[in-house]
């Protein structure tokens, strides 16, 4: 057991890549540090560690424990879950956090089954009671309806899922000093149920990363059929936005599932949220009510969308975003 | 195949409000669901047997009312329904819940996969489905899409944050699928009838013989402690005229704001 309690993070990578969550976790985790008096570290499932632990020294990692394993390469649940878990219980760390991505919402209900920890999904808010030594995790449910604040009293350690652009990244430097910890795990006992035979990625070329968009225009039901989505494609080339999608477009197959924006798809914290014929469901408010700014152009004036919208355009999108990307155009060159 | 379908019951959300003086959720009135993403689950169960025959059992936990859920997804085709329902488990979280499903999954024989829903839409989590896998020890895989019967393993397209995965997963196995997967056939006439006749064992504590310290709110690690409405933000201000002059306005108080 260590002497200090410590804090980690578990660092999320693929394909050698640090997972953009990770800066964030880790920021986060500087300031849950500081009011509980806990040691930041991360954890690594990697064999190439030098560069990517740099990386997370300067996130603010003290500590770096790496798990060097052949199989733990790429992903596989039942071979990363466990050695996690073996290295939690060998460490027994207060508190674990993970991104809340495809690999860390299954990672992480595993491990806190093998761990016997308590699990709090998607957290928007982590603070730390330092009387009773509770990490504080809020999180909405019912489809952002309410929030919940949750707590761990009995069980550690107190683990949690975060998406990303929840907390903002807060790097110290490029050149922080960290120790890197070398952890062999065993895994000789863990049969091989499952193999990764193909990892394909199909994000299309011309449209941006949501998570790292500074602008964003989305369109929803509104937009009318899956060839209009270019006037949406049209103006956030001008802009330099990302494409955002509403439920109702997804599931007609209008877009990809990865432009979905909301409870069910990303969440978003661009500079600007441009919604076009978004009426504004609750799932897909609790996705962009994090936005600097928003702004809703919808034909129907008692859509929701309006309610949390900075900048409220009541028409037509078909005018108005042509219009819009008209405009921008022309004060560029202005 | 022998499959199990896990589905819980929610209130419809799109109906759900809230007490603005109490923060609490106005449950009255507000109708009860099948989790919508378990619809998926379930298809995708009926649609496997369809080929490869075979039995589907739902299981659900819940307060006896979830029964209600059991009987739709029995109308849409599923072949036998187990309801898990004690006081006793009243007020589980994740971790309690999966152990409690586990338990019940252990009882039934011959189980070759265990399907779930992305995630249920009340507390949104997405957790059960993987911790009812590690209770039980079976390979898991999430966000899945499609699969394939191909010999004594499966064939599994997962959908990732930027592509997909294809995986080769030995059975019994554990999987949890996305709502681009599949839409929920419509149930047929007969089978409506018979689910509104079938009888549902209730399984509570003393058919699942769980560790007491296992069990419902005590049995948790996570606790509420505190419930409260999101803050909401009205600075909404409505730009009005005519298409070029409302983006005119629109940029003017963009760049007013140093964002163009």
């Amino acid at each position: 057991m260590s002497a200090e309690k410590e804090l980690w993070v578990y660092a999320e990578q693929r394909e050698g890549k640090m997972v953009g969550v990770v800066q964030e976790l880790l920021s986060q985790g500087q300031v849950l540090c500081e009011k509980s008096g806990y040691t930041l570290c991360a954890i690594l499932p990697s064999e190439n560690g030098a560069e990517l632990c740099q990386e997370l020294y300067n996130f603010g990692a003290e500590k770096v424990y790496t798990l060097d394993d052949p199989k733990l390469a790429d992903y596989q649940n039942d071979y990363y879950s466990r050695a996690v878990a073996q290295l939690i219980n060998e460490k027994r760390p207060e508190i674990v956090l993970y991104g809340a991505t495809s690999i860390g919402r299954s990672l992480a209900p595993t491990v806190a089954v093998m761990v016997n920890a308590g699990l709090t999904a998607d957290c928007t808010e982590l603070d730390f009671d330092v009387d009773e030594g509770n990490l504080l995790q809020t999180r909405p449910a019912f489809g952002g309806n309410i929030m919940a604040t949750i707590i761990c009293p009995n069980h550690r350690p107190q683990m949690a899922t975060v998406r990303a652009n929840v907390f903002k990244k807060n790097k110290r430097s490029s050149a922080e000093m960290g120790e890197q910890i070398s952890c062999p795990v065993d895994l000789s006992g863990v049969p091989e149920r499952m193999r990764r035979l193909e990892s394909v990625r199909e994000a299309p070329p011309n449209r941006m990363d949501l998570h790292a968009a500074q602008f964003i225009v989305s369109g929803g039901r509104g937009v009318g059929n899956p060839e209009n989505f270019k006037i949406i494609d049209d103006l956030a080339a001008e802009m330099g936005a990302a494409v955002g999608a509403s439920r109702a477009t997804v599931d007609a197959g209008w877009i990809a599932p990865h432009h979905l924006v909301g409870q069910t798809g990303k969440t978003v914290c661009p500079v600007v949220y441009i919604a076009c014929g978004i009426s504004g469901a609750i799932q897909h408010l609790a996705g962009i009510q994090r936005s600097e700014l928003i702004i809703a152009i919808n034909k129907d004036p008692d859509a929701p969308i309006f309610d949390i919208a900075d900048f409220g355009l009541i028409g037509d999108l078909n005018e108005l975003v042509p219009e819009f990307q008209k405009q921008i155009a022309a004060a560029k060159t202005s | 195949m022998n499959i199990v379908v896990c589905i819980k019951q929610v209130p419809d959300s799109d109906k759900v409000t809230i007490d603005r003086a109490t923060n609490r959720l106005n449950r009255a009135g507000v109708p009860s669901i099948m989790n919508p993403f378990d619809e998926n689950a379930l298809e995708m169960a009926l649609q496997l047997n369809d080929e490869h025959g075979g039995k589907i059992m739902v299981l659900s936990m819940g307060p006896p009312q979830a029964e209600a859920a059991l009987r739709t997804a029995l109308a849409h085709g599923a072949d036998e329904a187990i309801l898990i329902s004690d006081r006793k488990f009243g007020g589980a979280d994740t971790w309690a819940t999966s152990y409690a499903l586990s338990l019940a999954i252990k009882k039934l024989e011959g189980v070759d996969l265990v399907l779930f829903g992305k995630q249920a839409i009340d507390g949104d989590t997405a957790q059960v489905g993987p911790s009812v896998a590690q209770f039980l020890d079976l390979p898991m895989l999430t966000y899945v899409k499609s699969v394939e019967v191909t010999g004594d393993t499966l064939n599994v397209n997962r959908i990732t944050e930027d592509g997909y995965e294809i995986w080769d997963v030995d059975k019994p196995c554990a999987l949890a699928v996305v709502k681009e997967a599949n839409s929920l056939r419509i149930p047929l006439f007969k089978n409506k009838m018979a689910a509104k006749k079938a009888v549902i064992p209730c399984w509570g504590v003393d058919e699942l013989k769980p560790a007491a310290d296992k069990v419902g709110l005590a049995g948790s690690p996570t606790n509420v402690v505190k419930v409260f409405a999101p803050s909401v933000k009205l600075k909404q201000e409505m730009i009005t005229g005519e298409p070029e002059e409302m983006i005119a306005e629109l940029i003017r108080k963009l760049k007013e704001r140093h964002i163009l």
